[in-house]
C-alpha cells in the first residue's frame, strides 16, 4: 500500500478521499487554491499546499504545479477524484513519467472512453448494445439533418468529448437541429477544446441506469449492482438511488454481463461506471466513466464496500478485496445532491453559508466539503453536499429522506433543497415512475 | 446611455457583440461562466453597442457593466 497520496481535487470528494486514505493509514496531501485556503479539505488533510489562484486553469488544472507539489511532498500516488484532471490522459502520462501512480485506469483506456464516438464503436465491437447513431463525428449541420432524416426525429446531438450535459441537445426537426448544431459546436469548443459532435437517435422516455464495476491488474472484474440516476436537471443528476427499481431479472443479468464484458474488453483497472439508457426492457450503452463518481455512496451503502479503499488497493497492485459471490446487495439508499442554486431556475447562487444544519443519524450519511462560514465562490461547481439516506426498503428510505430534507436548513445562499423536497414527495417519484424526463415534465 | 450589467459573478467566456453592432431586446450579447454553468447575458432593450467594457477571460462581479448601449 502507498504511504502518501496527493488528492488532486477539492470540496466534498477531496474530503471523502482523504478520509479513506487516513482509514488505511495512508497520509493524505491536499492542494488548495487561494479561494480554498480555509476549505474543509485543506483542514482535514495531513499536509496541504497552495496550488495557485482561484481560477481552475491556474490551480486544480495546473498539471505542472500539481506534479511539483507531488514531488515536494514525496507522494507515491495521486487520486484525482471526479472532474478536473480525473479523465485527462495527458495528466496520467505525466504522472507515469514522474513515477507517481495515478489512481485510475491506463491513459489509453481513458482516451478511448473519453471520446464518445470511439467509446461507442469499442462497445459495439465488444458486444454491448449501443443507441443507433453516427459512426464518425458529424462535420456539418447538413450532415446532421441528413442523418436525422434517415433515422427519424427526435435525435440527440452530443459533444464527442463532452460530459455534464454540456454541448448536448435534443432536436425534433430540421430547423432546431441546425440551430442546435451551431450553438453546441461553440459550447463544445469552449468547454472541451474540441468542436467534434456526434448524433444519436433520441429515446422517448428512458431511464438512466448505471452499473458500478471495479477491476484489478490481475484480470478480476466485479460489479457492485446498479444505480438509477434518472432524476436530472440540465442533463445533470440530482437524485440517485440503489438498487434500481423494477428491473426484470433477465434485464439485470444482461446489464451486469455487458458491464463486466465491457470492462474486461478494456482490461480495466480501477473503479468505473458503465452508463446505460433503459427503455422497454432493453438497454443501450451511453458512456463509460473511468473514475470515481459523485453518486458512488449509494452503492457503498447497499454493498458495504468502500469504493475509494478498493481504488487505492487495486492501484497499489493488490487484487480486489472480494469475489463477485461475496458481494451482497442489501437494503436501499438514496442520494440527493444539495447545490447552491436557485430551486426554480437552477441557476447557480454563490454566497457565504451563514447556517449549515443537516440532521445526523444512523441511516444518514453526509458527504460535504463546506461548513458554517464557508464562502461558496463562482469559480467551482455548485455542489455543497450529498445527503445519503439508507433503509431496509425503498419505502422506509424514502420516508427518512422526506423527513431529513424537511429538517435541512442552509442559510446565506439559495439552495435546491425546496426542489429536492418537492421531488421526494412527488407521487410519481414515490411510486418509482421516473424517467430522464421527470424534471422537465413536472417542474 | 444605458448599460448592460452582469446578472451574477463569473468569468466572461464570450463577448458576442462588438462596438457598433445593433442588438434586439432579449438578444444574447455575452456569455458568463459561473459554477460550471453558462449564463447568457441578454440586452434588455434594442439599441446599438457604444462600448464593450470588458474582455473575454476577465472575472466579473455581479452588477458590473459589460456594455454601453445607446
Amino acid at each position: 500500500m502507498f504511504t502518501k497520496v496527493l488528492v488532486a481535487n477539492r470540496g466534498e470528494i477531496a474530503c471523502r478521499i482523504i478520509q479513506s486514505c487516513q482509514s488505511l493509514g495512508v497520509k493524505a496531501v491536499a492542494i488548495y487554491s487561494e479561494a480554498d485556503r480555509d476549505a474543509r479539505h485543506t483542514q482535514l488533510a495531513d499536509e496541504a499546499y497552495e496550488v495557485g489562484p482561484a481560477k481552475v486553469f491556474e490551480s486544480y488544472l495546473n498539471i505542472d504545479k500539481i506534479l511539483a507539489i507531488a514531488k515536494e511532498a514525496r507522494v507515491n500516488a495521486i487520486h484525482p477524484g471526479y472532474g478536473f484532471l480525473s479523465e485527462n490522459p495527458d495528466f496520467v502520462t505525466r504522472c507515469h513519467e514522474e513515477e507517481i501512480v495515478f489512481i485510475g485506469p491506463a491513459p489509453e483506456t481513458m482516451t478511448l472512453m473519453g471520446d464518445k464516438v470511439s467509446a461507442r464503436n469499442h462497445m459495439k465491437n465488444a458486444g454491448v448494445p449501443v443507441i443507433p447513431g453516427s459512426v464518425e463525428p458529424i462535420a456539418s449541420a447538413d450532415e446532421a439533418v441528413s442523418f436525422a432524416e434517415k433515422q427519424g426525429y427526435p435525435v440527440m446531438l452530443k459533444a464527442a468529448a463532452g460530459g455534464g450535459g454540456i454541448g448536448m441537445e435534443k432536436a425534433g426537426d430540421d430547423e432546431k437541429l441546425k440551430k442546435a448544431f451551431q450553438s453546441n459546436q461553440r459550447r463544445a469548443m469552449n468547454y472541451f477544446s474540441s468542436d467534434s459532435l456526434y448524433i444519436e437517435k433520441a429515446l422517448e422516455s428512458p431511464r438512466h441506469i448505471e452499473v458500478q464495476i471495479i477491476g484489478d491488474r490481475h484480470g478480476n472484474v466485479i460489479h457492485l449492482g446498479e444505480r438509477d440516476c434518472s432524476i436530472q436537471r440540465r442533463h445533470q443528476k440530482v437524485i440517485e438511488e440503489a438498487p434500481a427499481l423494477d428491473l426484470s431479472e433477465d434485464l439485470l443479468e444482461r446489464l451486469r454481463k455487458a458491464a463486466i464484458q465491457a470492462a474486461k474488453s478494456l482490461r480495466y483497472e480501477n473503479a468505473g461506471t458503465l452508463e446505460f439508457l433503459v427503455e422497454d426492457n432493453e438497454f443501450y450503452f451511453l458512456e463509460m466513466n473511468t473514475r470515481l463518481q459523485v453518486e458512488h455512496p449509494v452503492t457503498e451503502q447497499i454493498t458495504g464496500v468502500d469504493i475509494v479503499r478498493e481504488q487505492l488497493n487495486v492501484a497499489a497492485g493488490e487484487p480486489l478485496g472480494m469475489k463477485q459471490s461475496e458481494v451482497q446487495l442489501q437494503g436501499h439508499a438514496i442520494e440527493t445532491r444539495i447545490y447552491a442554486e436557485d430551486p426554480n431556475t437552477f441557476f447557480p447562487s454563490p454566497g457565504t453559508i451563514d447556517a449549515f444544519n443537516i440532521p445526523e443519524g444512523a441511516s444518514i450519511r453526509l458527504d460535504t466539503g463546506v461548513q458554517n462560514g464557508t464562502e461558496v465562490t463562482p469559480h467551482y461547481d455548485p455542489l455543497l453536499a450529498k445527503l445519503i439516506v439508507s433503509g431496509n426498503s425503498r419505502e422506509d428510505t424514502l420516508k427518512k429522506l422526506q423527513q431529513t430534507l424537511e429538517e435541512c436548513d442552509i442559510q446565506g445562499l439559495k439552495t435546491n433543497i425546496p426542489f429536492l423536497r418537492e421531488v421526494a414527495n412527488h407521487p410519481d417519484y414515490v411510486a418509482g415512475n421516473v424517467t430522464i424526463n421527470f424534471v422537465n415534465e413536472h417542474f | 446611455m444605458a448599460k448592460i450589467e452582469a446578472s451574477m459573478a463569473g468569468n466572461l467566456w464570450k463577448v458576442l457583440k462588438q462596438e457598433g453592432d445593433a442588438v434586439e431586446a432579449g438578444e444574447e450579447v455575452a456569455i458568463l461562466e459561473s459554477m460550471k454553468m453558462e449564463i447568457p447575458v441578454e440586452a434588455e432593450a434594442a439599441g446599438k453597442i457604444k462600448a464593450v467594457m470588458k474582455a473575454e477571460g476577465e472575472f466579473i462581479d455581479e452588477g458590473e457593466a459589460l456594455f454601453e448601449i445607446e
